[in-house]
């Protein structure tokens, strides 16, 4: 489950809506074994592709390095994809680097609605998971639960049985 | 001479567990060897069989991309500071060719990144 501001949320698909038909990427930090998202880094795409994203691996670095001094890890990695659903494509998997991280993805196909879904990426095995969004500065114990696009676990978009 | 690695999550079963590890050598290309001589199988996740860095890994020395000093033929000296981070990179380039193209990481450098951009 991935327990995330809403604040953070309007943020990413903001990011996402900005560079669409682009895919938009970036990272949520949080501290170091909280699993709690609390920074939003939005990154450059440095692929500037409509089907692709990749780091600039010069910010790469410098992101990294100032979450390391601030104890942090990254939380959420999410990227969007702005003409297919928000799940993880063959690509996404085979790239997947980080085995801690909540791989949130964002799909700015439709105008009017955004699909977000989160993943997790172990050892190119996708694991769904729930979203649930936190409303802060209202009432930290009235927290809403949504499953975004939930769709059976047993679809397999991509074959992936490679 | 000491050089500090700084090692990815992902790549930790290397190394124990650590996160900063210690190696040496004159070059990026023998520092390599130098670690894998100690922790076995990390320098097989990071060169390709044709004996290229891979696509997917990116590798610092200090501040500087090691892409932009001669990849595994840059200069180390003591006290230099390397990092290693997984590319994080993905979308939905979904067809066979990604597929194709993750499992044989390296093997083509130039022209896996003229398909992707190209995309």
């Amino acid at each position: 489950m991935l327990s995330i501001d809403r604040s953070i949320v309007d943020a990413i698909v903001a990011h996402a809506r900005r560079d669409h038909p682009d895919e938009a990427c970036g990272v949520v930090a949080g501290p170091v074994g909280s699993d709690t998202p609390t920074r939003h880094i939005p990154m450059e795409n440095a692929a500037r592709s409509m089907t692709f994203y990749e780091f600039d691996s010069m910010e790469h670095l410098r992101v990294w390095r100032e979450m390391d001094d601030r104890d942090e890890e990254p939380v959420v990695i999410y990227h969007s994809h702005t003409a297919t659903e928000a799940y993880p494509s063959r690509t996404d998997i085979s790239f997947a680097g980080e085995p801690d991280a909540h791989y949130l993805l964002v799909s700015t196909r439709e105008p009017d609605t955004e699909e977000i879904r989160s993943f997790r990426i172990v050892d190119g095995v996708v694991t769904e998971e729930p979203v649930r969004i936190l409303d802060a500065g209202v009432d930290p114990h009235a927290v809403q639960s949504y499953m975004f696009g939930q769709s059976p676990a047993t679809v397999d978009y991509e074959c992936s049985g490679r | 001479m000491a050089i500090e690695v700084r090692i990815p999550t992902i790549l930790r079963s290397y190394t124990g567990g650590a996160k900063v590890v210690e190696g040496s050598g004159d070059t990026l290309n023998d520092l390599l060897t130098d670690l894998d001589s100690r922790h076995s199988g990390l320098r097989g996740r990071l060169v390709t069989e044709a004996g290229a860095l891979h696509r997917f890994v990116n590798v610092y020395v200090n501040d500087e991309d090691v892409r932009f000093l001669g990849a595994l033929d840059a200069k180390l000296n003591d006290g230099d500071s390397v990092t290693i981070l997984p590319a994080v990179a993905g979308g939905a380039f979904g067809f066979a060719a990604a597929a194709a193209m993750a499992q044989h990481v390296g093997a083509a450098p130039a022209e896996r990144r003229a398909r992707v951009t190209a995309s």
